[in-house]
């Protein structure tokens, strides 16, 4: 039985009068790929920022590898084998494609405290970093500011990013997001590749990623899940399907 | 080779000339102008390490050409004239000081860290200005320059000149060097793109301090060289007026580039001193030209350069 | 200590607050509303402080020279505003910075050429001089009475206008979303010219109100600026409340302790050391009391929800 990686517990925080997490309870199983849907409203950007360490909860607990981590800062969070893409693109955009992903690695590469080396010259950042842009297909554009980099490869760079801190869990935050036709399914192809090597909480909106990439999937509506499991299990849940489609189900 | 090396070779170049075209035009006023220029250049250059590289709107910077001066002048007064004691405890208070200003500043971000800033420089000043003893409000004369055993006797302009060029190279290779190290492109990171810095496992807290106290301890440098340069120190070293003047050089020199701090020390301190040539008004037309420059200028003169490498 | 000498100080530190929190609040609104850093404010108070002296002096008449003081800083904000700051609105705080600080060297060198870098001195009309008995024993002088009623007045108008009224609800709406206000067809800039010059108002009330108790001459706004900075730090960004709690304190610290330190230090070291040190103290106290306050609650005791 594989290890829950992450596990939430009674996830709770208000805005006001607004219950914006509801007691949310989740996990996420090592190597699984489990989304997160719901409608526009439903808290999912809340749930993601209390994940990764951006906003304190209100109550309730988070896991992460048997770790309570419900107090740690999202440097902490990270330096511990966390790893999150965001849903609008938040790369460094006066850096090349390749000092992104490289400073990633740094992050993870023993302390930064060094102030005489030139950073871009150290094999040890660079090609960790160049092998991850080549896994995500953008090698050819590692030397080209990420500012000029097309709307698409900013959101490979992004996961290029994720990936390249060797996460134990990867939080991806609509991956998707803005992506065309073509792009979309690149990407989703790429996600599919991690699937068993890697624990992924994916957040996404768009349906055939889902049902692709999932082995597991909760719907989150106005702060609670009310739905988990199977895709398929998922899909065919009534209340499920009159969140999503209003009374005519 | 590169263009714009051979630009800026060119400016140093010009820059080591200048005692001697000095000399031969009869004109040794200029030694000292320039002399003044770069020492100026240097306090700039350790602004720009935080501020154009470090994104830290430090408008309290003035505090440790004050804290510097008076470490030469303290010493000096009590008959201690050794140039590597005091120039060594100039930096080393310096560092301390920012240390400590550091610490609860850059906690804080945006107006707050720019108001923090400025206050407790305000507070050293009137600090400095209470202090009877080395001379309160007016300050007091430095009447030994900084001995350095023989090896350079600051009283010869000519000798203390090149010093101050070769601290002048030296401090922005040191930060060259600093900003293209892991350290440096972690604060710079961090200035880019805080967020995304933080969920890839930085704290940036920790660097931007250690850079804070880097670029006060530089310009705690400046400050001993000041003082041995105006043979004078007063409380009017930490003027906020002062403070904005240095950031007016990385500025206008164009922030987070190696020439920068040097070019906008030049255009600012031979802007004003042409200024005051024509008028003692000078700050009246200052004021506006340098509205102008924020409004229309931003880039600063090291955009004017040729290209060069990523750090500029 | 003489309890009589402990309540005027006391008193001289809530009049010195109460000018503290005329700026602060003026500073406060501004960047509250058009997320503004306006070095220039100091500059407002010192050309409130200088057209109440000339204009004083030209009418004759003390209420004349408030008044028209009053509405020149009015004049002189708004123009300042149109002029040269509505480019800066959508700049980063570094440009604001950098470009309001021309605009005090602009202005300390105008108000030099002007009337020369000697301090400006104005006397008080006679009803404004003399003392008040407060409390028996005590002699204040009533300009300062005045002063700390004038403030107070204001401080609640404004509270009145900002939580009561429909324009103070289009200042704290602008505060918290600025695009959705314009787009409720809000005339923005119009908005963001009148509050600029409240602002500028009340930076000329509190300069010209100090005219008369400290010296009127280039340089003065930016003395006082730093200290609100420090109001502003204490107190947290975008309230007034904030800022009346921050005055306050600052204003009473600071004179209590210019008016006390040395002598109750003389008390636990020898008075030469108390002599020397004492003054240092005192002018570094309101720092300190900042460096603390950060120390514990770095967005300040009343920080407004940000928007």
């Amino acid at each position: 039985m594989a290890e829950a990686i992450l596990e939430v517990r009674g996830l709770r925080k208000s805005f006001g009068a607004l219950a914006a997490t509801d007691g949310v309870n989740l996990d996420l199983r090592e190597g699984e790929t489990h989304a997160i849907i719901g409608p526009n409203g439903a808290g999912k950007t809340t749930l993601i920022s209390q994940l990764a360490g951006n906003l304190r909860p209100d109550g309730g607990s988070i896991f992460f590898a048997g770790e309570d981590v419900t107090r740690l800062s999202a440097p902490q969070r990270a330096q511990r084998g966390f790893a999150r893409s965001f849903q609008i693109t938040s790369v460094y955009r006066d850096f090349s494609a390749l000092d992104n992903v490289a400073l990633a690695v740094q992050a993870h590469a023993g302390h930064s405290f060094r102030f005489w080396r030139p950073a871009r010259a150290e094999r040890a950042l660079r090609d960790p970093a160049r092998a991850v842009l080549e896994e995500v297909g953008l090698a050819a554009r590692a030397g080209v500011l990420a500012a000029n980099l097309a709307h698409g490869e900013q959101r490979q760079l992004e996961v290029a990013m994720a990936l390249a801190t060797r996460p134990r869990l990867l939080l991806l935050d609509e991956p998707v997001a803005g992506m065309g036709q073509e792009e979309s399914q690149r990407m989703v192809r790429f996600l599919a590749g991690l699937k068993g090597r890697r624990s992924i909480l994916l957040v996404e909106h768009d349906m055939d990623a889902v049902f692709t990439l999932a082995d597991r999937i909760s719907v989150l509506v106005y702060g609670r899940i009310i739905a988990s499991g199977a895709p398929a299990e998922v899909r065919a849940n009534p209340e499920v399907r009159r969140a999503y489609l209003g009374e005519e189900a | 080779m590169n263009a714009r090396v051979v630009v800026l070779a060119a400016g140093v170049a010009l820059l080591a000339g200048v005692p001697l075209a000095a000399t031969l035009a009869g004109q040794p006023y200029y030694i000292d102008l320039i002399r003044r220029v770069m020492v100026f250049a240097i306090a700039a250059a350790s602004l720009n390490l935080i501020l154009g590289y470090g994104g830290l709107v430090s408008f309290g910077h003035a505090a440790y050409l004050g804290v510097g001066g008076y470490a030469v002048g303290i010493f000096a007064f009590y008959g201690v004239h050794n140039g590597w004691l005091q120039w060594s405890v100039a930096i080393a208070a310096s560092a301390l000081v920012a240390l400590v200003i550091g610490a609860i500043s850059v906690r804080t971000r945006g107006i707050y860290f720019i108001m923090i800033t400025l206050a407790f420089t305000q507070m050293l000043y009137f600090l400095a200005v209470s202090l009877e003893e080395y001379g309160g409000d007016d300050g007091m004369r430095l009447k030994v320059k900084s001995q350095f055993s023989g090896l350079i006797d600051l009283d010869n302009p000519v000798a203390f000149y090149y010093l101050v060029l070769v601290l002048l190279l030296g401090v922005v290779y040191l930060v060259h060097r600093l900003v293209n190290s892991r350290f440096g492109l972690v604060l710079r990171a961090a200035k880019s793109n805080e967020a995304r810095s933080r969920a890839v496992g930085f704290s940036p807290y920790a660097y931007r301090l250690v850079a804070f106290v880097i670029a006060g301890a530089i310009c705690g440098l400046a400050g001993a060289l000041l003082a041995n340069h105006t043979a004078y120190i007063a409380p009017a070293f930490m003027e906020w007026t002062r403070s904005g003047e240095i950031m007016f050089m990385v500025i206008l020199g164009g922030m987070g580039t190696a020439p920068g701090p040097a070019l906008g020390a030049f255009a600012l301190l031979l802007v004003e001193d042409l200024l005051a040539g024509w008028t003692q008004h000078w700050q009246v037309i200052l004021g506006p030209l340098l509205i102008m420059s924020v409004l229309f200028f931003r880039r600063g003169l090291a955009g004017l350069l040729p290209r060069g490498g990523d750090d500029g | 200590m003489n309890l009589i000498l402990v309540f005027e100080q006391l008193l001289n530190g809530v009049q010195f607050g109460v000018m503290l929190f005329l700026m602060a609040a003026g500073l406060t609104l501004v960047f509250g509303i058009m997320n503004l850093v306006n070095l220039a404010h100091g500059s407002l108070y010192m050309v409130g402080a200088y057209l109440m002296v000339a204009a004083a002096q030209w009418t004759g008449s003390y209420l004349a020279g408030v008044a028209l003081g009053l509405l020149g800083t009015l004049g002189v904000g708004m123009l300042t505003e149109v002029i040269a700051l509505r480019t800066l609105y959508e700049r980063d705080h570094l440009d604001q910075v950098l470009a309001t600080f021309g605009l005090i060297l602009f202005f300390n060198e105008l108000v030099a050429i002007v009337w020369g870098r000697t301090a400006l001195y104005t006397s008080l009309p006679a009803w404004l001089q003399g003392h008040l008995e407060i409390i028996p024993g005590s002699i204040y002088p009533v300009y300062r009475a005045v002063v700390i009623g004038v403030g107070l007045a204001v401080g609640a108008a404004l509270w009145y206008v900002v939580a009561r009224t429909r324009l103070g609800m289009l200042i704290r709406a602008g505060a918290s979303n600025r695009t959705m206000v314009a787009a409720l067809g809000v005339n923005i800039r119009l908005l963001y010219t009148v509050v600029f010059g409240f602002g500028a108002a009340l930076a000329g009330l509190a300069g010209l109100m100090a005219g008369p108790i400290y010296a009127v001459q280039p340089g003065m706004g930016e003395l006082i600026l730093i200290q609100v900075f420090v109001v502003i730090v204490i107190g947290g960004i975008g309230s007034i409340r904030g800022a009346l709690v921050g005055a306050l304190v600052v204003g009473i610290v600071d004179t209590l302790g210019r008016a006390f330190l040395k002598p109750l230090l003389g008390h636990f070291i020898s008075p030469p050391a108390a002599e020397a040190a004492g003054p240092a103290l005192a002018s570094m106290l309101i720092y300190l009391l900042m460096a603390v306050v950060l120390a514990v609650r770095p967005e300040g005791l009343f920080p407004a929800k940000s928007g």
